[in-house]
C-alpha cells in the first residue's frame, strides 16, 4: 500500500520509492530508503503526514507519501 | 609567527552547528531551529594561543549531492578551498542520520574531526557512547560537546590543531560498498589516475563514486574517456541491482554507520522524542493546529505593541528634547540652514526611525522564539494543506514567515525550496508579508489614527490583507507564468527545544544592530537627500507672511501695554513686553521655568512689579499644564480617580492664587488667554502656511504635486506622494520623510508627528497609507536580492510594476468604498 494510506501509529517498512533522483537522494539522506522501518506519527486522509525514522521526525507532503510504497 | 588554520564547519541542519560556530569564534550569528536557516556561508576568526583559527560555517546539509545549492556550495568549498580541517558537527541524540553525512565528508579526503554535540540530550535519553571505539571504527577523532552550554569548545580546538599540524592520526576507514561496486570504483579510478585538470584536486575514489551516482557536476569535470567508462559501469550496476545505484550506495553508507553504532553506541531507553511527540499531538492536530497558529501570531503582535509602546514613547520624547536643545542653543553665528539640516533632516529623520527600535526588537524576539523553539517547522506542516491550494507547499511558508521580520532574508531563505517555480513564486509574494520596517510605519500611524481598542485589530487586518494578497498572487503565478507540478514536501520536524535567552538575545542584538546601522547609513543619507529635496529650491520670502508676523507682534505689545496699569509698570516701558515675547518663543512652544532676569538695561524701577507678574504667570502656567496632563488619557490621566484628583487640586491652586492677588491674577489670565494665545495661534498658522508654501516650492513638493492627480483618488495628497517616493528606497524613509515634512518647527518626536497627522488626514487615509506601504513596490535591497536569487532582472521588474499596480488598485478600492460608506472619513484631531 502507499504510505499515504497508513494510519497514525502504524509501523511500516518501505518497499520502494517512486521519485526523481534528486528527491530520492534527499529522502535517502534523511534516512528514508527501501528496507527502512517507519512509524507513522500523524497520518490521515488529507494533508501532509509525519513519520518517525530513526531519531528524526520527517514531514512528507501528501503527494510524496503517495509515492512511497510500504508494507 | 602565529599559525593560521582554516576550519570548515559542516553538519546537518539542527545539529547545533551555528552554536558551535558562535562558541568558537565568539561571533554573533543567528541560531535557527528549522531546516535551512544557514543559507549563506558565514565566516569568523579567533585566536587560541598562538594559533589563529579561520572558521567557515558551511550551510547545514543532510548529504553532499549536487542537487541542492547548499550541498553543492558546502562540497565545492571543501574541494576547492581545501580547508586544513573539516569539523563535522553531529547531533549525538540522532547519531545514525548525522553520521551519514560524515561518511560523505570523509570521502572528500580532508582531515576530519567530529564534534559530537548535544551529548547532554543524548545522555538524558539513555544513549551511551564508547567514543574511543567509535572513533576507531569511523577513522575520525571525536570530541564530545554541549554547544548550548559552551562545553567542549577547548577540546575541539585542541583536536583541530592536533589534526591540522599532523599529529598522530587514526588509520582511515571508508565505507565498503560491496564487491560489485568496489570493482567498478576501481575500474573508474584507474581512468582518473592521470593528473587531468578537472580531477587533479579531488580524491579519485570520491570522483569515481560521484560518477557512479551520475553526479552532473563531476561528469562535466572529467575527461570523456572516464565518462564513457563510468557510463558502462553504471549500466552494469543497474542491471546487477535491478534499479538505480544511488539507493544502493545510500544503503551501504547507512550499513557502515549502523555497524559502527551497534558496536559503540548503546541505547538503554526506548522512549525518545516523547515530550516533543506529545506536544505535536496537540500542536499539529487538524483542529487545534490552525487556530493555535493564528492565535500565536496575534499574540506576537499584541505583545509587541503593548510592551514596545512605552519604550518607544520615551525614545521619541528623547529625540524631541534633543531637537529642542539643538534649536535653542544654536550659536547665532552659524548658518541656520545647517541647524535645519541637523534638526529636521538628521534628528527628525533618523530619530523617527530609531525611536521605533523597541517595537522592532520585540518583533524579532518573537520570531526568534518561534524559530528556535522549533515551532516554525510545525507551522509549515500545519500550513501545508492550505498552501497546496495555492500551488505551494508548507515549506514555502518558512520564508514567508521570515518575511514578517525582513524581506531580504525571506528571499534568501527561499533557497530551501528545491524547485525553481516554487522558489520564484515564493520570492515574488514574499514582499507582501509585512516586514519589520513596515511594522514601524504601522506603529507610527496606528496610534495616530485609531483609539486604543482598535489598534491591534487594525494591525491584524493589515497583515491579513498582505497574506490574502500573497495567496492570490501565488495562485495567479502558479496558474499562469509559473505553471507546473510542485515538488513534494520533505522536511524534518526538529524536536522542540527551549529557546535559550542567549540565543534569542543574540538574534535581537543582530537584528537591532542591523536596524540601527541602517538608520545610521542608508536612512541618514536618504533623510538628508529628502530634506534637501523638500527644502530646495527655497521659496522667496513672502511679504504677506512677514507682514502678518509684524501685525501679530504689534498686537502682542499693545495687549501687554494695556495690562501695564494693573501690573504696576510705566505704560511706555517695553522691557516686560519683550521678555514675554521672547518667552513665547516667536512661535515655538515654551514652558514655564525660573523667572528670566530682565534685560541688561539694568535694574529699572518696574523690575519688582514685573517679577511678581512673571512668578504668578509661571505658577499659573505650571498649574494649567498639570491639569492638562491630568485630563489627557494618553499620558495616563483621563477618567481615572487620580486624574480627577489632580484636576481638582489644580482648580484649588488657581483659586488660591486668585485670592492672593486678584488684580495680578486677572492680568495673568488676560495675558495668557487674550494676548499670548491669539498671538501664538496667529504665528503658528502663518508658519504653517509658510512651511506649506516652501514645501510646495521645493523639488520634492513639485514631484509630489506632479503625482497628485494620480494619487488623489486614493485620498493621498502631494505630501504623502513625496514620502512614498522615499519609501520605495527603504520603508523607514517614509517615517523620516513625514517627520521632515510635518515637523515644521523642530519637533521631531513621533507624538508630535502623530498629532499633526491626526489633524491633517482622516483615519481612512491612514489605513490607505498602510495598505500602500504594504503592497507597493518592494524596497531596493529586496529588489537587489531578488535579482541575485532569480538571476534575472525580469523578476524584480515584475515586482515593481505588478505590486505597485496592485497597491494602487487595492487602495483605490478601499478608499472609494470607505468614502461611499463614510467610514473613517472625518479627521479626529
Amino acid at each position: 500500500m502507499s504510505l499515504g494510506m497508513a494510519k497514525t501509529g502504524q509501523r511500516v517498512r518501505v518497499v520502494s520509492i517512486d521519485a526523481g533522483r534528486s528527491l530520492q537522494a534527499r529522502l535517502s539522506a534523511m534516512g528514508i530508503l527501501p528496507g527502512v522501518e517507519l512509524t507513522v506519527m500523524s497520518g490521515g486522509a488529507r494533508g501532509p503526514i509525519v513519520v518517525a525514522v530513526r531519531e528524526s521526525r520527517v514531514v512528507l507532503g501528501r503527494g510524496m507519501a503517495q509515492r512511497i510504497d510500504v508494507v | 609567527m602565529a599559525r593560521r588554520i582554516t576550519v570548515a564547519l559542516a553538519g546537518n541542519p539542527n545539529s547545533g552547528k551555528t552554536t558551535v560556530f558562535n562558541n568558537l569564534t565568539g561571533c554573533r550569528q543567528h541560531v535557527g531551529n528549522y531546516p535551512g536557516v544557514t543559507v549563506e556561508t558565514k565566516e569568523g576568526a579567533c585566536s587560541w594561543g598562538d594559533t589563529e583559527l579561520h572558521v567557515v560555517d558551511l550551510p547545514g546539509t543532510y548529504s553532499l549531492t549536487a542537487f541542492s545549492p547548499e550541498e553543492l556550495a558546502a562540497r565545492t568549498f571543501i574541494v576547492q578551498q581545501k580547508p586544513d580541517v573539516v569539523v563535522d558537527v553531529v547531533d549525538a541524540s540522532n547519531i545514525e542520520r548525522n553520521l551519514y553525512l560524515t561518511t560523505q565528508l570523509a570521502e572528500l579526503g580532508r582531515p576530519l574531526v567530529i564534534a559530537l554535540n548535544m551529548t547532554d540530550v543524548a545522555r538524558a535519553r539513555g544513549i551511551e557512547f564508547d567514543l574511543e571505539r567509535l572513533s576507531i571504527l569511523l577513522g575520525v577523532p571525536i570530541v564530545p560537546m554541549v554547544g548550548s552550554r559552551n562545553e567542549g569548545t577547548r577540546d575541539l580546538v585542541a583536536a583541530v590543531i592536533r589534526v591540522a599540524t599532523g599529529g598522530p592520526a587514526l588509520p582511515p576507514r571508508h565505507v565498503n560498498y560491496g564487491s560489485e561496486i568496489e570493482e567498478e570504483i576501481e575500474r573508474i579510478t584507474r581512468t582518473l589516475a592521470g593528473d587531468e585538470p578537472g580531477v587533479a584536486s579531488v580524491p579519485t575514489r570520491w570522483a569515481a563514486l560521484q560518477l557512479i551516482e551520475r553526479d552532473p557536476a563531476v561528469e562535466h569535470a572529467v575527461p570523456p574517456q572516464s565518462r564513457a567508462v563510468a557510463a558502462a559501469s553504471v549500466a552494469h550496476l543497474e542491471k546487477v541491482f535491478g534499479g538505480p545505484v544511488d539507493t544502493v550506495l545510500a544503503d551501504r553508507r547507512y550499513g557502515f554507520v549502523s555497524g559502527a553504532c551497534q558496536e559503540a553506541v548503546r541505547s538503554t531507553a526506548e522512549a525518545r522524542h516523547s515530550i516533543s511527540d506529545a506536544i505535536d499531538v496537540i500542536v499539529t492536530s487538524r483542529f487545534v493546529g490552525l487556530p493555535l497558529f493564528l492565535a500565536l501570531m496575534y499574540l506576537v503582535f499584541l505583545v509587541t505593541f503593548r510592551l514596545g509602546g512605552p519604550a518607544t514613547d520615551l525614545l521619541s520624547q528623547g529625540f524631541g528634547g534633543l531637537a529642542e536643545i539643538v534649536t535653542r542653543w544654536w550659536p547665532s553665528g552659524v548658518d541656520p540652514a545647517v541647524r535645519d539640516l541637523l534638526v529636521e533632516g538628521v534628528i527628525g529623520g533618523v530619530g523617527g526611525v530609531l525611536s521605533l527600535l523597541p517595537n522592532v526588537l520585540l518583533l524579532f524576539m518573537a520570531i526568534a522564539i518561534l524559530e528556535d523553539s522549533g515551532y516554525l517547522a510545525r507551522a509549515a506542516f500545519i500550513m501545508d494543506h492550505l498552501m497546496h491550494h495555492i500551488g505551494l507547499h508548507g515549506k514555502s511558508f518558512i520564508p514567508l514567515v521570515l518575511g514578517f521580520g525582513c524581506t531580504v532574508p525571506a528571499v534568501m531563505a527561499t533557497r530551501i525550496l528545491e524547485n525553481r517555480r516554487d522558489r520564484l513564486t515564493t520570492m515574488f509574494v514574499a514582499p507582501l508579508m509585512s516586514c519589520g520596517a513596515r511594522f514601524a510605519i504601522y506603529s507610527l500611524l496606528i496610534p495616530a489614527f485609531f483609539p486604543l481598542q482598535w489598534r491591534a485589530p487594525v494591525l491584524w487586518s493589515v497583515y491579513l490583507v498582505g497574506v490574502a494578497l500573497a495567496i492570490a498572487g501565488a495562485k495567479l503565478l502558479r496558474s499562469t507564468a509559473l505553471r507546473g507540478e510542485s515538488v513534494p514536501l520533505v522536511m524534518e520536524l526538529p524536536p522542540y527545544r527551549m529557546p535559550t535567552i542567549r540565543g534569542v538575545c543574540i538574534h535581537m542584538w543582530e537584528r537591532g544592530r542591523e536596524y540601527v546601522k541602517k538608520a545610521g547609513t542608508v536612512i541618514l543619507a536618504l533623510s538628508v537627500v529628502l530634506w534637501a529635496m523638500t527644502t530646495y529650491p527655497r521659496a522667496p520670502e513672502d511679504p504677506v507672511c512677514e507682514r502678518g508676523r509684524l501685525d501679530a507682534t504689534r498686537a502682542f505689545h499693545e495687549g501687554v501695554r494695556s495690562l501695564s496699569s494693573i501690573i504696576g509698570i510705566p505704560t511706555e516701558s517695553e522691557t516686560l513686553s519683550r521678555v514675554l515675547l521672547s518667552r513665547s518663543g516667536g512661535g515655538r512652544f515654551t514652558t514655564g521655568g525660573g523667572v528670566i532676569p530682565l534685560s541688561e538695561d539694568g535694574r529699572s524701577d518696574d523690575e519688582d512689579a514685573s517679577t511678581s507678574f512673571l512668578s504668578m504667570l509661571d505658577e499659573v502656567i505650571a498649574t494649567r499644564e498639570r491639569m492638562a496632563t491630568a485630563n489627557d488619557p494618553g499620558s495616563g490621566g483621563g477618567h481615572g480617580v487620580a486624574g480627577r484628583l489632580l484636576h481638582q487640586a489644580g482648580l484649588t491652586r488657581l483659586a488660591q492664587l486668585e485670592r492672593e492677588d486678584p488684580h495680578l491674577y486677572e492680568a495673568v489670565t488676560r495675558y495668557l488667554d487674550r494676548i499670548e494665545r491669539p498671538y501664538r495661534m496667529a504665528v503658528d498658522s502663518i508658519n504653517a502656511d509658510e512651511h506649506a508654501a516652501r514645501l510646495g516650492y521645493s523639488l520634492g513638493g513639485r514631484v509630489g504635486r506632479f503625482m497628485e492627480p494620480a494619487l488623489s483618488p486614493l485620498g493621498f495628497d502631494w505630501r504623502i506622494g513625496t514620502a512614498l517616493i522615499g519609501a520605495m528606497a527603504a520603508r523607514e524613509a517614509f517615517i523620516a520623510q513625514l517627520g521632515i515634512m510635518f515637523a515644521a518647527d523642530g519637533n521631531a518626536s513621533s507624538d508630535v508627528l502623530q498629532t499633526r497627522l491626526r489633524s491633517t488626514y482622516p483615519p481612512l487615509t491612514g489605513f490607505a497609507i498602510m495598505l500602500f506601504i504594504l503592497i507597493g513596490s518592494p524596497c531596493v535591497p529586496t529588489l537587489v536580492v531578488t535579482f541575485r536569487e532569480s538571476r534575472s532582472w525580469k523578476w524584480p521588474a515584475a515586482q515593481v510594476i505588478g505590486l505597485t499596480v496592485a497597491a494602487y488598485l487595492v487602495v483605490l478600492f478601499v478608499n472609494t468604498l470607505g468614502t461611499l460608506l463614510g467610514i473613517g472619513t472625518a479627521t479626529i484631531g
